[in-house]
């Protein structure tokens, strides 16, 4: 099976975000960067499906700049067979990320798209929903377990108050939860081949698609600081500053 | 121009506090937008009593989406209807709350109309921006979006929950527009995670155990009378969700559950930043820990170093002790 997972760079979870002075963005010396979490464990769950089939496809779609290579070669060494960067350059809003996606889709004809829930850096939730609507695709989304019998699949969804099965048909947009699987790490001999790996270059001037941002950030400000308050001495002072001080209980 | 759809999730005819959030932040925007009208959706089957219930708070008008076909919620399906809606009443601002349904359904949506979305705004402003978190809740985002339709969800914990008044709007029932080829999607079960406890979100204390719980059967033995005697809900951090000590719907973090109560107390949790960014809005925050050091004590107004295994049964004695003088 064709199976393609888009890839973000973004911060390293454990970063401390600055924002510039003057909110235009945040500062970017001294950031790890790295694949965006869901995506790894979206990339985990394509190369399981191909191990279970005994074979397939799995190619890697990113759109975003030149740097972006090194998240597609570390994702290339976890297992993907190839990567296709779509060059941007300009800033885009979900919905032309969404765009750059379904037209790639639509060139490569893969039956399934596994696609992370939420970037960590935008936390917008939006894209791999946006994809699938664009398609006419069915969306499983915040999956925690995913089957595929056939043309068939079952997925089992984290929602509010419990989980929700769904059916359906391929080809089908499903977005990776926590829970769905422990993504592996790149071992040395996969980093060796990933060098030889395909990295398809693709500018996204020559996919002729409107891509004029219509969401667009004005300015990043720090949240206000919570103020630490103090150690207490005892589970009894605790109990009491709760009720005499605090008033909550 | 500037009305505002709000899509007024239910569960079997009932409305949360989270979905009345979502009309009252449809209400604000559409004041702020000049003053257009706000207009509650709701989908399912059989909606005479939940439509009629909800147009007591507040906006202009109700309209029930009343097919057999939208019992079970599905966003494929939910798409469609939504958007012709939005389409025919010409709408500006498509809204819902930012719960596992908004969630899954809004950019579904947005994308049919070719529309833009900012995802669980927090605040509005008068001059038509909103204001949303990025990276974990660590910068707050000044957007604005183009175009004739846009569509926002809304954090729960962001904005108060619309009230009841007297008067009730009209209630207008409409057939959905639904293309039977667009149907893909079906739906095979629901597994409901019971609790006789409050809503996670709902809750005015919420108690909260993490990997220092060490197990399931800690939570129950351990944690779980603290809630009780707190009258609490019960929430979790992602490594005790991934230890598989409690159910996954009681995660709080930047990629769970955002939680704001009066109290929160957490228990044998760190403090990293995914898990600040679902309740450092919280009014009091207590965390019982015994590294002196950790993270969680930054954010908490009262801490405790000690060993939970010791402290919680403690104060559990403690708090039957106030509760009878
Ligand atoms: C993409 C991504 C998304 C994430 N989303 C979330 C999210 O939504 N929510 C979330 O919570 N996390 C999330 N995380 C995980 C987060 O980074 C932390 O790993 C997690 O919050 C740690 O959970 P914890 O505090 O329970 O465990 P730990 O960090 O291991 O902390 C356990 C704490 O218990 C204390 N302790 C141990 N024993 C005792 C004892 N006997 N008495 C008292 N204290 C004790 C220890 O001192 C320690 O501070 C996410 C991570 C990533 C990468
Ligand atoms: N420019 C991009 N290139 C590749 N994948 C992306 C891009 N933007 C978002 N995604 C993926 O889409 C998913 C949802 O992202 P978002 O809707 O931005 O939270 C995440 O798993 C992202 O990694």
């Amino acid at each position: 099976m064709k199976i393609l997972v888009p890839v973000k760079r973004v911060p390293d979870p454990a970063t401390t975000i600055r924002i510039l002075p003057d909110g235009s963005g945040i500062a970017t010396d001294n950031i790890k960067w790295v694949i965006n979490p869901f995506d790894e464990i979206a990339l985990e769950e394509a190369l399981r499906i191909k191990e279970k089939q005994g074979g397939g496809d799995v190619a890697l779609l990113s759109v975003g700049q030149q740097a972006w290579q090194e998240q597609l070669r570390t994702g290339l060494a976890m297992g993907a067979d190839r990567a296709i960067l779509v060059r941007a350059d300009q800033p885009l809003d979900t919905l032309a990320i969404a765009r750059v996606m379904a037209k790639i889709v639509g060139d490569e004809k893969p039956e399934l798209v596994i696609i992370g829930k939420q970037a960590i850096d935008d936390d917008s939730n939006q894209v791999g929903q946006m994809l699938a609507e664009m398609l006419g695709w069915p969306q499983a989304t915040f999956a925690s377990k995913v089957e595929i019998a056939g043309t068939k699949c079952t997925v089992v969804r984290e929602v509010d108050g419990g989980v929700e099965t769904l059916a359906f048909e391929l080809p089908a947009v499903i977005t990776a939860d926590l829970r769905l699987n422990e993504p592996r790490y790149a071992s040395l001999p996969g980093i060796m081949k990933a060098r030889k790996k395909e990295l398809k270059e693709i500018p996204v001037d020559s996919l002729g698609l409107d891509l004029a941002p219509k969401l667009k950030i004005k300015a990043l400000a720090a949240p206000a600081k919570r103020q630490a308050g103090r150690k207490v001495g005892s589970v009894e002072e605790l109990v009491g500053v709760l009720h005499s001080e605090a008033k909550v209980i | 121009m500037g009305d505002v759809l709000v899509f007024a999730e239910h569960q079997a005819g009932h409305f949360s506090k989270a979905t009345l959030v979502a009309v009252n932040a449809g209400i604000e925007l559409a004041k702020k937008r000049g003053g257009g009208k706000c207009i509650a959706v709701i989908a399912g089957e059989n909606l005479d009593g939940p439509a009629g219930e909800l147009a007591r708070y507040g906006m202009s008008k109700v309209i029930a989406l009343d097919d057999p076909k939208l019992a079970h919620y599905l966003a494929d399906l939910y798409a469609q209807a939504l958007s012709a809606l939005a389409k025919s009443l010409g709408a500006e601002y498509v809204l819902a709350t930012a719960t596992a349904m908004g969630k899954d359904l809004m950019p579904r949506v947005a994308a049919r109309m070719g529309a833009p979305m900012a995802s669980e705004i927090v605040s509005i402003g008068g001059d038509g921006t909103l204001v949303r978190p990025l990276y974990a809740g660590n910068a707050l985002a000044t957007v604005e979006m183009d175009g004739p339709i846009k569509v926002v969800s809304v954090r729960a914990t962001a904005f108060d929950s619309a009230k009841p008044g007297d008067s009730a709007a009209p209630v207008e029932k409409a057939k959905p527009e639904l293309d039977p080829a667009g149907l893909k999607m079906q739906f095979v079960s629901f597994n409901e995670i019971k609790s006789d406890r409050p809503q996670l979100t709902e809750a005015r204390i919420v108690v909260s155990g993490g990997r220092g719980l060490k197990s399931g059967e800690n939570f129950k033995t351990v944690l779980e009378p603290l809630v009780d005697e707190m009258g609490a809900a019960m929430g979790a951090s992602r490594a005790a969700v991934d230890a598989g000590f409690v159910p996954n719907d009681l995660q709080v973090g930047q990629t769970g559950k955002v939680v704001a109560p009066e109290l929160y107390v957490a228990v044998g949790i760190s403090g990293a930043i995914q898990h600040l960014a679902g309740m450092k809005d919280s009014k009091t925050i207590v965390a019982i820990n015994k590294d002196e050091e950790a993270p969680i004590f930054n954010v908490a107004d009262y801490g405790l170093v000690a060993d939970l295994f010791k402290a919680v049964p403690e104060m559990v004695e403690a708090l039957k002790k106030v509760k009878h003088s």
